[in-house]
């Protein structure tokens, strides 16, 4: 029995993306910006799926700007910011949990003259408000905070942020990094106060090399790769048609049906909250309710090589990732774990869980069956 | 310039007295195997103690010679002009017509160097060096000559044929592979022990790899990384027959019987003691290991002698008395550095102990080896038979 259960890091492609990323291949292959029929064939796909992500936000589909992924629409928003805004100051604000896509850019930028603050979270992960009003100040021109964290799935306070920057100036630009969001939420950055948000589409049964990032179109930032003028020049290089055309196919079956599926989601979630919770020297980064995203379980074990553990589960067809503290680890930075204040001795000890619709109860058992063989096991040898 | 054929230089080889033609038909040897992974068609010739490398068609030339920088036995790579005809006038316009399109740029000094091996050629060999000197000055007078230190030495071979060549590529130096026995390299994902495995291989020894992987608490990737490593060992060595000793079930034994701060010392014994087994299968007379007097707890010289006492093949170390800072340069040079530092092993360190013994008495050793006897058999039995083998060539 295979089970994946590493659904943030991706996702299997769904059918009827590969279907209409066959056609695309196929037959509507031409170049976007042709003149004759078959580039206007092509365009259409974009077109089509700009409408379909624009609808799902509640945005104007001139407002979705398509990349290469994730990394590349936060690097756009970050960097695109900071260059078109240096004027009016070169004050950024992060959170201490953000992916490397976001604090990366962020630390190019320091290099570069722009001074960033890094906000600490609580036990749960969410950024503090108080140390966030501290933080603006008259040169700050862009906030940037993830909408779910990806280690641990914490959800971030988005509207509370915003309605807090907004307040000390309109002019702050809010940057979202919603990548392990979009699809879980109904997100409307309209009324959630958010200037950009940044999507990948292979964290929803989409295919790899394609994400967006929504710009509001009050909004003016600079481009950061330049070339042909796509895109009304935001971003130059040909259309992706074929990743384009599946990642909207994705997200509309994503968005369809939506609360069964997060319904669904959030049931095997917590069945394995509650059979985790059971096992001794099982400690449960993630918890209940509102403030965790559906999809992620974060789970630490006394005793157990995360690393080892994984291979261990591997080896009986079970795929999980380690939410290692030193993939992040990072002066000034550290990891969410570390952000979080996990115990010491937890650190390397924990897994992610990430579970997507295509999971069910049947794989949630085998899991548990076979961690419960494994735990005991492993934990015979410890380093002494 | 399009070059058609190489003159190969090789060093000790040439010393061997009555086995150098066994030394020299090893070399060919490589050289045809190395070549054959290029697009071309090479002929591998040998004439009165010289090797020569002749070109049909297209090749690529820096594969070619990546490719024979590589062959352990060869000092140099000459790309020279080769000419059939003995005729003096048409020795004279080649050697003009080489210059010019060898050294675009005139401004350097030259001298010739002709040695006149065919004696029924006219002349003397001082007399050609003249005659072809004057025909270059003549030719460029932005050509100076300097006899002493000459910046280009236009080396003329009258034999069978006339060579033409004033450039030398360095070769690797060493013995060809297969002239030196055989040994089997202990390869783990570092920096040392495919160093290890390069310098004895270039001692014209035939190297052949073990590798103890332990899932799950070595990952699938550090295997890979390993085959990698022994890809990259391969370039210098031809192919390599890599074993893969699955040795989980054998630690753990270890780790439950005998003392913790032996774990690392009692593990390496028994990676001796497989490894043995497997070498003297396959007809191996050595053991190598990439370890270093004092680098880690297991490489002290107490520690040597007690994994030493475990094997009964001699053990080669060729990096015995190297600062890691030397390994490194060397691995840098051959290339492996950049895959052996990929992070893929860490999580073996369980079988780690916080404080290892540094100085192991092989007495104490033995004893607590003792409380294995009954299991380990068995279990050194089932690694050999499950014993995975691959043939990895670059």
């Amino acid at each position: 029995m295979d089970v994946y259960f590493d659904n943030s890091a991706s996702t299997r492609v769904s059918e009827k993306a590969i279907e209409i990323m066959l056609k695309t291949m196929r037959e509507d292959y031409a170049n976007t910006s042709a003149k004759h029929i078959k580039g206007v064939d092509a365009e259409k796909y974009v077109k089509d799926v700009a409408d379909i992500i624009a609808k799902t936000l509640k945005v104007k589909k001139s407002e979705i700007i398509f990349t290469s992924g994730g990394t590349e629409s936060n690097n756009l928003a970050i960097i695109g910011t900071a260059m078109a805004r240096k004027r009016y100051g070169n004050h950024i604000i992060i959170s201490g949990i953000e992916h490397p896509a976001v604090y990366r850019p962020a630390e190019f930028l320091m290099e570069q003259g722009f001074e960033v603050t890094i906000l600490p979270v609580n036990a749960e992960g969410a950024v503090d408000l108080e140390v966030l009003k501290s933080s603006l100040r008259d040169d700050t021109v862009l906030v940037s905070v993830m909408y779910v964290n990806n280690e641990i799935g914490a959800i971030e306070p988005v509207d509370e942020i915003s309605r807090i920057i907004k307040a000390k100036n309109k002019d702050i630009l809010f940057h979202v990094d919603a990548i392990q969001a979009y699809t879980k939420f109904k997100i409307t950055p309209k009324t959630q106060g958010i200037d950009m948000l940044s999507a990948s589409g292979h964290k929803f049964h989409g295919p790899k090399g394609v994400g967006f990032l929504y710009i509001d179109s009050s909004v003016k930032i600079n481009p950061i790769i330049f070339g042909g003028g796509h895109q009304r020049g935001m971003r130059s290089g040909t259309l992706n048609t074929t990743g384009i055309a599946g990642m909207g196919v994705a997200a509309k079956e994503a968005y369809d049906d939506f609360e069964k599926k997060i319904k669904n989601i959030v049931d095997l979630k917590y069945y394995l909250m509650d059979n985790l919770e059971k096992i001794e020297g099982a400690v449960l980064n993630t918890k209940r309710g509102e403030n965790f995203a559906p999809q992620i379980i974060s789970v630490s074990f006394e005793d157990i090589r995360a690393e080892v553990l994984l291979h261990a589960l591997e080896d009986r067809g079970i795929y999980v990732s380690s939410g290692s503290a030193c993939s992040s680890n990072h002066p000034g930075i550290s990891g969410t774990l570390k952000a979080i204040g996990l115990r010491e001795d937890l650190l390397d000890s924990t897994i992610r869980i990430s579970l997507s619709e295509l999971n069910n109860r049947e794989e949630a058992d085998y899991f548990l069956k076979n961690l419960v063989e494994l735990l005991p096991l492993l934990r015979k040898f410890v380093r002494k | 310039m399009k070059y058609k054929s190489f003159l190969i230089k090789y060093g000790e080889i040439g010393v061997k007295g009555k086995n150098r033609y066994m030394f020299e038909d090893a070399l060919m040897k490589q050289i045809r195997t190395t070549l054959k992974e290029v697009e071309g068609k090479f002929i591998v010739s040998k004439e009165l103690g010289r090797i020569y490398v002749d070109m049909e068609g297209e090749y690529d030339y820096d594969e070619v010679i990546d490719r024979l920088s590589k062959v352990f036995g060869i000092v140099g790579i000459c790309p020279m002009v080769r000419i059939e005809s003995k005729d003096y006038e048409n020795l004279k316009k080649r050697v003009v017509e080489y210059v010019d399109e060898v050294y675009p740029d005139k401004n350097f000094t030259f001298k010739v160097d002709t040695r006149r091996a065919d004696k029924s050629f006219p002349g003397t060999s001082e007399s050609i060096n003249a005659e072809l000197g004057e025909v270059i000055l003549n030719t460029f007078p932005e050509i100076k000559v300097n006899v002493r230190k000459p910046d280009v030495l236009i080396k003329v071979e009258i034999r069978t044929y006339i060579n033409i060549y004033s450039v030398e590529i360095p070769g690797p130096g060493g013995m060809p592979i297969g002239t030196n026995g055989r040994a089997m390299l202990l390869l783990s994902g570092g920096i040392d022990s495919p160093v290890a495995g390069y310098m004895i291989a270039k001692r014209g020894v035939r190297v052949e790899a073990v590798y103890f992987h332990a899932p799950p608490y070595t990952s699938e990737r550090a295997k890979i990384k390993v085959i990698e490593l022994a890809q990259l060992v391969s370039k210098y060595t031809g192919p390599v027959n890599l074993h893969i000793i699955n040795f989980t079930d054998i630690q753990l034994a270890i780790y439950e019987n005998c003392p913790h701060d032996e774990l690392t010392i009692i593990m390496r014994r028994y990676m001796m003691k497989i490894a043995e087994k497997i070498a003297v299968d396959n007809g191996d007379q050595a053991l190598i290991t990439g370890e270093s007097i004092g680098q880690v707890a297991s490489q002290t010289i107490q520690s040597l002698l007690t994994t030493d006492a475990a094997a009964t093949l001699p053990v080669f170390r060729p990096l015995i008395g190297f600062d890691k800072q030397e390994i490194v340069e060397i691995s840098e040079k051959i290339g492996t550095y950049e895959t052996s530092i990929q992070p893929y092993e860490d999580c073996c360190t369980i079988f780690v102990a916080k404080h290892p013994v540094t100085r192991p008495v092989l007495e104490d050793i033995e004893k607590s080896e003792i409380k294995l006897e009954g299991i380990i058999e068995e279990l050194i039995e089932k690694a050999l038979e499950t014993k995975e083998r691959i043939l990895v060539k670059a």
